[in-house]
């Protein structure tokens, strides 16, 4: 299909699997991939969507309770300014880099363990990144001003930096997950147009923009999908590094750090990619694809996350050293803080959840099973959400002067807004997966053809 | 591509990188304002000098500057979530250790600082330095994202975290030169500038140029101790000049580099 797709040199990304189900011709796998579009889904299916969507709703409330009456409905206080509200919007911003990186990255090395994982990657970008965005608006106290950014816009605030390059991000990732879909989206206008509503068909034939996969075609698919990758991977590294300088460009004791950029930028990744695995598990059970999702490709992105594992614990240590042996007192009464005292908790399970536990589960071989991995990548993801945490939250409540301390305790609000954008979340992706292919059929098709 | 085009491409990219030479610099050396605005600088530059040996922490600061500046009464719901607004405070600090202990009370507003880290984040530049160093703040543009609030080393700007609640009384109580602040926005000391409005406005009216006597922050005229210098750090001839050179002078979180011109003196 892809021109010279079979001189692909494996060896160079130690890929020596292939395909358990060797004999799964192309008639099958599209069959299998489709299977999810066209069956009724089941009465679970129409649970969890409603849950869900009742979850979201309830969220939606809170934030219009907030908006009528204030921020005095969180928890937030003098000094602690910021709060979880921030702590989603670099947790959402963050998972978003991993559907960039596996597919982006991942595509441009020629890696193939990727294919199975590049469309669910996407679209974790695409569903996060609203969701991320809009976590800042609401933590404004005045919403409705949000235009003023761009009405007045000052250009040495790292805020202005951020808008600039989060909704470029949004409007790349868009465009690259759509690009990407297009010749699945004429899969599906070809081989449901008799068994799905004709409104659907007609939806499928528009977005497929008259793709009939002609060699030229692919070949500029192929050229845009590869351009717009390496503009992509810049874009992970400024996007979350901008996030990043909201912090560390304050001089407040904790956030003034120069590593803060490329440790937010690991964390993401990390956090990024156990969010993939975690999806793509679920996706593999509900939807029986054990013959495309193999436990090989499991075992190889696991390695993946060690390595990632390994980077981040690199930064914390970095971060850490540099202020303990600085002994500066500002600084060592959030070091203080998070190590031994009022944070002590949160800081340390979030580093049990985010280094000691996946450590040894992702570094030992017989240890690093489909199941272990499932669920390490659940408790990765609540360490990185708690390691935002202890950087935002403990740096607030010591400021430089001490007018008294001041506790934190998020409002019921916060929470009520926090669930129901992981509902959001969830709930996209739910519906995602009975709308199109949830694997790249293309790009695994060109893989079988390559054997 | 053709190479004609890729000249062109060239050209208009180098045009552009140069464009970004001249302009990026210039949006940095900016004060947070408008760049002509700030390149102009004025005649004064205000500043105050607080005297800790004079001061005996009554608060009457505290008291003159809520009610010049209509700020919110608090409830004690809020005061207990550290809400209530104060732009002028009391940082209570203790020195020493053992039986050396000292507790000193230091009042503190904003320390209107000449390189103000609260003006550099600010997404709309809702809050800049005027051309005579007060650091202002535009209520109506700002978006309440309380990015200053957590660039100020000193933690002496505020937000309204609800609609500030007021008595019916309070209506015939309000200073009409000062606006009541809505929720959602962020507001701090302005060294009384309505009050240096007047002064402008009266030596306007009398032909002659502002004098020091003329303008006179709330919290100076309350203090009976006489422990606060108000004037123009510009002239030298000034009180706050010559206090400020007092070996006694001291500024706070010098080594961040904010330069405040708020100065204290040491208690002797």
């Amino acid at each position: 299909m892809r021109p010279g797709s079979g001189d692909v040199d494996y060896t160079l990304t130690g890929w020596k699997g292939g395909w358990t189900d060797a004999k799964s011709s192309e008639a099958n796998l599209e069959s299998i991939m489709l299977k999810p579009l066209i069956e009724k889904p089941g009465k679970g299916f129409w649970l969890a969507a409603a849950v869900l969507a009742c979850i979201f709703l309830w969220g939606l409330s809170a934030w219009a309770w907030q908006v009528k009456n204030g921020l005095k409905v969180t928890g937030l206080n003098v000094p602690v300014f910021w709060g979880i509200y921030l702590v989603n919007f670099v947790f959402f911003i963050g998972i978003s880099h991993a559907g960039t990186l596996i597919s982006s990255i991942l595509r441009i090395t020629e890696t193939e363990w990727r294919r199975p994982f590049t469309r669910a990657a996407e679209a974790i970008t695409v569903f996060s990144l609203p969701f991320g965005a809009s976590s800042v608006i609401v933590d404004l106290g005045r919403p409705e001003r949000l235009l003023n950014v761009l009405l007045y816009p000052h250009f040495t605030s790292p805020i202005l930096w951020d808008v600039v390059c989060i909704s470029t991000y949004l409007v790349t990732s868009c465009l690259y997950f759509y690009l990407a879909l297009i010749p699945d989206i004429a899969l599906c206008r070809d081989r449901l147009s008799t068994v799905v509503h004709p409104a659907r068909v007609f939806i499928y034939r528009k977005l497929a923009l008259g793709w009939t996969g002609t060699k030229a075609q692919w070949k500029m698919l192929h050229k845009i999908l590869g351009g717009m990758s390496v503009f992509l991977f810049c874009l992970v590294i400024s996007v979350h590094t901008n996030v990043s300088f909201v912090f560390g460009l304050t001089t407040k004791p904790g956030w003034h750090t120069a590593v803060i950029g490329p440790y937010f930028v690991v964390g993401a990744i990390y956090s990024g990619v156990a969010t993939v695995i975690v999806a793509m598990l679920a996706i593999r059970r509900f939807f029986r694809l054990h013959a495309y999702l193999t436990d090989d490709h499991f075992d190889r992105i696991g390695k993946f996350l060690l390595a990632l594992c390994c980077f981040w614990f690199y930064f914390t240590f970095l971060e850490f050293i540099t202020t303990f042996y600085g002994r500066e007192t500002a600084h060592m009464a959030v070091f203080n803080a998070k190590f031994f005292g009022e944070y002590a908790w949160l800081f340390w399970t979030m580093f049990a959840c985010c280094f000691l536990i996946p450590l040894p589960v992702l570094a030992i071989k017989p240890l690093r099973t489909v199941r272990n991995l499932a669920w390490v990548c659940i408790v990765i993801n609540i360490g990185m959400w708690l390691e935002r945490y202890s950087i935002i939250v403990p740096s607030g409540a010591r400021p430089y002067l001490s007018w008294g301390m001041s506790h934190y305790t998020p409002s019921w609000v916060e929470w009520s807004i926090t669930a129901a954008w992981f509902a959001g979340f969830a709930l996209l992706f739910l519906l995602f997966t009975r709308l199109l292919p949830i694997l790249t059929v293309w790009e695994v098709k060109e893989q079988e053809l390559s054997h | 591509m053709e190479p004609e085009n890729r000249r062109n491409l060239l050209k208009r990219l180098a045009a552009f990188a140069g464009g970004l030479l001249v302009f990026v610099p210039r949006a940095f050396a900016s004060d947070g304002s408008e760049g002509e605005i700030v390149q102009a600088r004025g005649k004064h530059r205000w500043g105050m000098v607080i005297d800790l040996d004079r001061c005996t922490g009554c608060q009457s600061c505290v008291v003159a500057c809520s009610v010049e500046n209509n700020q919110m009464l608090g409830s004690p719901e809020e005061a207990a979530m550290g809400r209530v607004i104060r732009w002028l405070k009391i940082l209570p600090r203790t020195e020493g250790e053992g039986s050396h202990v000292r507790q000193s009370l230091i009042p503190m507003p904003c320390q209107q600082c000449e390189d103000p880290p609260c003006t550099r984040v600010c997404p709309t530049s809702a809050t800049f330095m005027n051309t005579e160093g007060i650091v202002g703040q535009v209520y109506d543009r700002c978006i309440g994202c309380r990015y200053c609030v957590n660039a100020c080393p000193y933690t002496c700007k505020f937000f309204n975290w609800g609609e500030p609640q007021w008595p019916a009384e309070a209506n015939q109580s309000f200073n009409p030169d000062v606006s009541v602040r809505y929720k959602g926005v962020v507001e701090k000391c302005l060294f009384c500038h309505q009050r240096l409005q007047r002064a402008r406005d009266k030596a306007r009216e009398e032909g002659r140029e502002i004098q020091e006597r003329d303008y006179v922050p709330a919290c100076k005229a309350a203090c009976p101790a006489q422990a606060i210098a108000f004037g123009d750090l510009n002239n030298p001839e000034s009180e706050v000049s010559r206090l400020a050179d007092s070996h006694r002078a001291y500024r706070f979180l010098e080594e961040l580099g904010t330069k405040p011109k708020v100065i204290y003196l040491r208690e002797g």
